[in-house]
Order: C-alpha cells, then structure tokens, then sequence
C-alpha cells in the first residue's frame, strides 16, 4: 500500500532565503525587528497579541502558553498559507517564531488543543515589497514548505518522546492520550516520510503489511498492546526503536527540499490517504483514532497547497476558488465530529457520517488532482 | 471516415498535443462535440458497434432498440448551490454526447494530456467503438424538495404530479440505502465496459455535487422494445416482454409512453416517467418447481413463449377459455392475466429490464433477478395500480422479493449541441 511516486529527489543541505524562521526558547534575537518581539499570550482560549501592525521585514513573535493545553502558534497569509508556525508549546512554555513577512494582510492563530481554525487575529504587514514572480513564487512555494515540515518533524520527535516515555512507564492511560497527537505530526508530512523506504513501514506499518523483513514494529505495535492487550511491559524495544526511527525520518525530512510538483502531488496523495485509509477505519484499527490522523493529512494538504497558492492564483484562480471550496466543506464535515480537543472515533460513526465525509474528501481531491499538471505549467 | 464517427483512437490523435494543461481549457484539434447536424439516427438491426443518436425530441435509451447491458446509477445530489447543479448537467450532456459517440469523457482525452496531470477520461474503453450507447437522465422527486419539505433548487413548483411518491406495495421489502435518489442516469450499451465507463466518468465530473447513492449492473436485457428483436428470456427462464410497447406503435407510444401537452408542467412534454424495481428471484426454489406449476404461474408456455392455449408468442391470450374442468386455462393468479392491459384499465408500459446477478448471498444462493425498468406517461395509472394489482394477486410472490424501488421524471430529448440534460426545468 506504501508506494512512493515521488521523482528522486535532488537532496539540498540547508535552506537559505526570506522565508528562514527559527526557533528558539527564551531566548531573544538581538536583531529582532524593530520594536522587539511582539508578545503573544495564549491561553485555552484567548490569543492576544502585543501588536497587530507591523513594519515589512523579519517579524519575531514570542509566544507564552498560559494555558493548560498544548497550544501551536501559526502565522497564515491568504489562503491559509503557513508563513511560520511554532509546534508543540506546552503549558507555561515560551517559544520564540521569526518569520519573513512582506508588506499585507495576514492572520495570526494559537490553535489551543492543537485543532481547528485556531483563535485568530488580523495582522497588517505595510511597507513596499515587489510582488514575486512566478518562478520565484514556486522556489519561495518549496522553502516554504521545507520549513513546515522542519518544525513538524522536531514536534514529531518531541511528542514521540513523551509517548515512548509513556509505554516504557508502564503509563497505559498517559500513552494512549500522547498516541494520536503524536501521530498527528507524522501525518501531516507523511508523503514526505513515505520517501525514505524502510523508515515509514517501520514508524506506521501494520500489521498486515509485516514481511520477516520487516517485522509488526512502531506505532501500530504499540497502538495494537495498548488498546487490545493492555499491556506494554514487554514493549521497551519496540518503544525505543520507534523513538530512534522518528529522530532518523525527522532529520531526512530536514534535509529534503520538495519540488513544487512534489509538493503538488504530495496535496493529493494526503487526501488518497484519507479516502483509502481513514475513511475505512483501517489505520488506526486498534484505538478507532482514524479521525485524528484524518484530520492531520487534510492539514498537511492543505499546508502544501497553501506553500503553492501564489503560483497557483496566477495561472488557475477558478481552480484555487474550487479548493478552497472543497476545503471549507471538509473541515465543516469533519467539524460535526469535534469532542472537546479531540474526534469522535471512528467506530462511533455511522456509514451514513462516513460517507459524508467521503463525498467531501472525493469532492477535494478531484480539483486537488489538477494542482500538478497546472504547476508544471505546460 | 465522416466527422461523425470519429473513433477513440482517431479522436486522441486529433486532441494532440499541444493541449494547455489547465482544467477547463479547450482541447484544441478536432476533437469537438458532434453537433446534432452530424447525427443521424440508428436504424433497428445497426451494428451493436454503432453509435446511437444523443440528441432528439426524446431522450435516446427509452424506445431505442434495448441494448444487451445496463449500468444504471441513482445520485443524490450534495450541493444547495443551484448554479453549480446546473453546470455540471452541462458538463454531464457535453460528456453524454462524447460517450456515445464513442469518444472520450473529456476534451483531452485518456492519453491526450500531460504527464503531470490526471487524464479527463479514465481511459478502459479506449479502442471501443460507442456499442450503442445510451444515456437517459432522470430527476427524482426529492430533488424538488427534500425530506423536510423544504424546495432545495426553486423547483418545487414544477414537480409533476404525475411524479409520485410510490406507495409501499404489499410484501414490499424496499432497502432504502439502494432506493430513491434525486437524478438518475441509465447507461445502456452492447458492450458492458462501455456502459460501466460511461457511468464511471460521469459520477467523476459530478463529485461534490453529487454523490452516488446506488448503482445497478445488469445484462441480457429482458425485453425487447421494437418488433425486430427476439424476446429475450428472464433468470425465470420465460420470455420476458412479449406484450411491450415497441417503438413502431407510434399512436400507442403517444397514449402511453411520452407526456403530452397539457399533461402537467411544460418542462416534461415529451419526456417520461420511469420506474425502477430489483426484483429479487429466488432462483433455487424457482428451480424445483415443475414445469407445469411454473407455466401456469406465468400464463405462458415456457418454450415458446404462446399464452397458456394458443399456439404463438405474439396470440393475444384467451382470458376467457376454460380448461375442461372449469378453471380458467390461464389461471386468475397468474403473472399474464393479473398484468394484461384489459385487467388494469388499459394501463401500458415500456418495459426495458435487465437480469442481474449480483454474486451470491452468504446462504450460497445465487443473488439473482429482475431489475424492472418501466418507461409511461403516468405512473398514477400505468405502474401504481397494475403493481398493486401483481402485489395483492400474483401467484409469482412467492418466488419474488421487491428490494428496491425508484421513481424519475426523465425530460424530453437534447435539441443540439447548446441544449442540456434538464434545460427545461431549469431554464
């Protein structure tokens, strides 16, 4: 089922460019935009910002988590375009995001739970700034979605962290709260993680998939003793060697830059994902948690076809109006089975639900599907 | 080679290259849809390869001479934006008139495109010719307003009274998950990929507007709608649509078939009600029944086809004769007389069904049947009382289980090439 149909892949060391943001904890970058950081206090359910009109430039916002959930900080252009994001802020923590922002109109949103739209806060962004060109929307597309994916694998590692801790704790209860948030990281790059052969099956294999090769490891190991056995006390190896294949996917995926068309069909296979696997309630068949990973492939889509939407609003506006459609109607879909930071879970949905949310998901990926052959531009 | 009968693989080399890589651009080459100018209708006994008129006063499919298979698909439509429903009925007719022409579902084409982009045509009948392919659209009435009552599109007013809710018929077993839907679309070919592909492309350009509530494949049709054809035989074993209306009966299709002047709401004159049954059989009891028991549940012989007494397939049957002993020769509850004309006010139909054979059951019995597709001008006096009729009275119950049920309002024909599926309820 795991098939990777990316091109190879022209590996680049590091990334330079407008779009670099970094981050840092507590700690303040002496060249900060003028003005100093701006403060962002997030709670459960407040996100209020110091300043909402800012100079064109580097932007540094630090955001404090008063709050008692993990919170993620986002800073989107139109469309929903990650212009920078900072995972993974737990309670009490402060985490600093520099972000590159032309002069315009964006949002700021802490997403307390990790879910949802987020609460969310006009930004205003003035100065002159010449707007891209074309080719140089599709490089920027790529640097902006290496960064997304850098600060998704370091989340990554971090959760899985917490949930291997959990297992080798004996912490039954602690693991299979930590079990689909730390999932969500991965599945929201998981085209990306697909490109390194071994590692994926590895970390997200099932069962049925196990050759001697490549023996029942990972996740679903894990998932399958904590919800249909119980017990993990002999789970220490599995544990420590997916906490091992994460940091190694994680560091890959740093290293990787996707080309805009792979980020393209990288968007549509998210929602293939969804459709064949979600949907059916086969990936997550031991806790019924499809609907967090659901949830996190849409996210992941929608960032690699937000990283695109520049290029994509120059040649195809009717195409961009259909997916952001299409978007709207999943996350509405997909709304109706919130229950306070998490979902229902895939058994508690009815055959009718489900394929309400296929019918979205299917509504999605056709307009989605058209994104490669339009960016390749021929 | 005339423009008209461009074939697939003539029609991707025109496409050709070349072709913008956008959704929505237009294909350039020859590859254009086949104006009503260039088509000419089939004639009765044409080549099972051939390419049937799409456009006409009346929808192609309903007196077209019945082909050999059926994929018939039931939407419900998920969209509350009125505009978008009716672009994709464009969208579906542009198609419609590709497909049975023996092109492709898109402009560019199944092989036509670039490599980055997902063909326009799924591509499984390339190298096909049409096989008489027919595409017959019809709209439910839950499309008019939904379970709530509420008036979904602004159409409420135009729904036909004559489009009814059908009322539960004795020993009904409907399943609602495979019953109803608000648009239907027949697919009928002599070739079943053709059907299926034709199906398939079109429930593709309909998502998010609409999403397929049920489908149905069936084959060896079970009644022949022109006097050329033989009557084909049902998983019965019998002939099956001896007594049909045939499309030569011109004066008979007028009084029973397509909605006249005046019958109701303008946007159906020449268009009809159809409605859809899958009749379960169950084959396995049916087989050990006698002979003799299994013609007088008919009223016909089994190897001729002649009504129970006479001597030919097409002799009206005797409805009065009496066997020696008394009894009616064709028996008061049998399938023949309970659904003559002269027992039903003179109700007449286009019957056009096909078997099925869906697999087997999980108790090893064959899941096989009729699924009924019945053409008329009025349910209310055609469909409604000769199935209440079957339902209270036919000796065949015991050997039948209705699970689905539907009921459409099918307009009249496409005009030309700016016309569409439902321009005249929706104009």
């Amino acid at each position: 089922m795991r098939s990777t149909r990316f091109l190879a892949l022209a590996a680049v060391g590091t990334l330079t460019g407008g779009a670099l943001a970094a981050c840092t904890s507590d700690k303040t970058d002496g060249a900060a935009a003028a003005g100093g950081p701006i403060a962002v206090t997030a709670t459960d359910s407040a996100c209020e910002l110091a300043r909402t009109t800012l100079d064109a430039g580097t932007a540094v916002f630090k955001v404090t988590n008063s709050g008692a959930k993990v919170t993620e900080f986002y800073v989107y252009a139109d469309g929903d375009r990650v212009m920078g994001e900072v995972e993974n802020i737990t309670p009490g923590l402060s985490r600093e995001l520099r972000v590159e922002l032309p002069a315009g109109a964006y949002q700021a949103s802490c997403k307390p739970g990790m879910v949802g739209q987020g609460i969310r806060t006009a930004l205003t962004v003035s100065g002159s700034a010449a707007p891209l060109a074309e080719d140089a929307a599709l490089a920027q597309a790529s640097a902006d979605y290496s960064r997304y994916v850098r600060s998704q694998s370091t989340a990554l590692v971090d959760k899985t962290a917490e949930f291997v801790a959990a297992v080798k704790a004996g912490d039954v209860a602690k693991a299979k709260a930590l079990y689909p948030v730390a999932r969500t990281y991965f599945e929201r790059i998981e085209p990306v993680a697909e490109i390194f052969g071994d590692l994926d099956p590895k970390i997200d294999g099932r069962e049925d998939g196990a050759t001697k090769e490549l023996p029942f490891t990972g996740f679903h190991r894990l998932e399958k003793d904590l919800w249909v056995g119980g017990d993990v006390s002999k789970d220490g190896a599995i544990a420590d060697q997916l906490d091992a294949d994460v940091r190694a996917i994680a560091a890959k995926a740093q290293a990787e830059k996707l080309s805009p068309l792979q980020l393209a069909n990288g968007a549509k296979e998210l929602l293939d994902e969804v459709a064949n696997g979600k949907i059916t309630g086969e990936e997550d068949r031991y806790s019924h948690t499809d609907l967090w990973d659901f949830a996190a492939n849409v996210e992941g889509s929608k960032a690699a076809v937000a990283a695109l939407r520049p290029a994509l609003v120059k040649r195809d506006p009717a195409l961009v109006k259909s997916i952001d459609e299409g978007f709207a109607k999943v996350d509405a879909e997909l709304a109706k089975y919130r229950v306070g930071d998490g979902w229902k879970l895939h058994n508690q949905l009815s055959e009718a639900q489900l394929k309400g949310l296929s019918d979205a998901i299917n509504a999605l990926a056709e307009p989605i599907s058209k994104v490669a052959g339009v960016i390749s531009g021929k | 080679m005339t423009e008209s009968t461009v074939s697939r693989r003539r029609a991707i080399a025109l496409a050709g290259a070349g072709v913008a890589g956008i959704a929505g651009a237009a294909a350039v080459g020859g590859a254009v849809v086949r104006t009503a100018e260039q088509s000419h209708p089939a004639q009765a006994g044409a080549a099972a390869a051939d390419a049937i008129a799409f456009t006409g006063a009346h929808q192609a499919g309903i007196v077209t001479p019945a082909q050999d298979r059926l994929h018939f698909v039931a939407f419900d439509v998920v969209t509350k934006d009125r505009a978008r429903l009716v672009r994709m009925l464009k969208d579906w007719t542009a198609a419609a008139a590709r497909l049975t022409a023996g092109r492709d579902a898109g402009e560019i084409g199944a092989v036509g495109g670039i490599l980055e982009a997902p063909p326009d045509d799924t591509g499984e009948a390339i190298g096909l010719p049409a096989s008489g392919l027919t595409l017959t659209v019809g709209f439910g009435p839950t499309l008019f307003r939904d379970a709530a009552g509420k008036d979904r599109f602004g159409i409420a007013a135009q729904r036909p009274a004559a489009l009814v809710d059908l009322p539960h018929f004795p020993g009904d077993l409907i399943e609602a998950p495979i019953s109803g839907g608000d648009i239907c679309v027949q697919a009928c070919a002599n070739d079943p990929q053709v059907a299926v592909h034709a199906i398939r492309n079109l429930a593709r350009i309909g998502m998010g507007v609409v999403t397929v509530r049920w489908s149905q494949l069936g084959f060896g049709r079970t009644s022949s709608t022109t006097r050329d054809q033989a009557t084909p035989r049902n998983m019965f074993g019998f002939k099956d649509g001896t007594a049909n209306l045939k499309a030569e009966e011109t004066d008979l299709l007028r009084d029973h078939l397509w909605v006249q002047p005046g019958d109701g709401p303008a946007w159906m004159t020449g268009g009809a009600y159809v409605v859809t049954r899958k009749v379960r059989m169950l084959i396995e009891t049916w087989d050990r029944t006698s002979l003799g028991e299994q013609e007088d549940i008919i009223g016909r012989t089994k190897g001729s086809g002649a009504p129970l007494g006479r001597a030919d397939e097409f002799d009206e049957p005797d409805l009065e004769a009496k066997r020696p002993d008394g009894e009616p020769v064709i028996a008061i509850d049998s399938h023949v007389r309970l659904a003559h004309p002269t027992q039903n006010s003179n109700a007449r139909m286009l019957r056009r069904g096909y078997n099925f054979v869906d697999g087997s059951d999980g108790l090893g019995r064959l899941n096989a049947g009729l699924f009924f597709i019945g053409y008329q001008r009025d349910p209310r006096t055609a469909f409604v009382p000769v199935q209440l009729n079957l339902a209270r009275h036919d000796a065949m119950n015991e050997y039948v289980r209705h699970v689905s049920s539907g009921i459409f309002a099918c307009p009249p024909g496409v005009t030309g090439a700016s016309d569409y599926w439902g321009s005249t309820l929706f104009a």
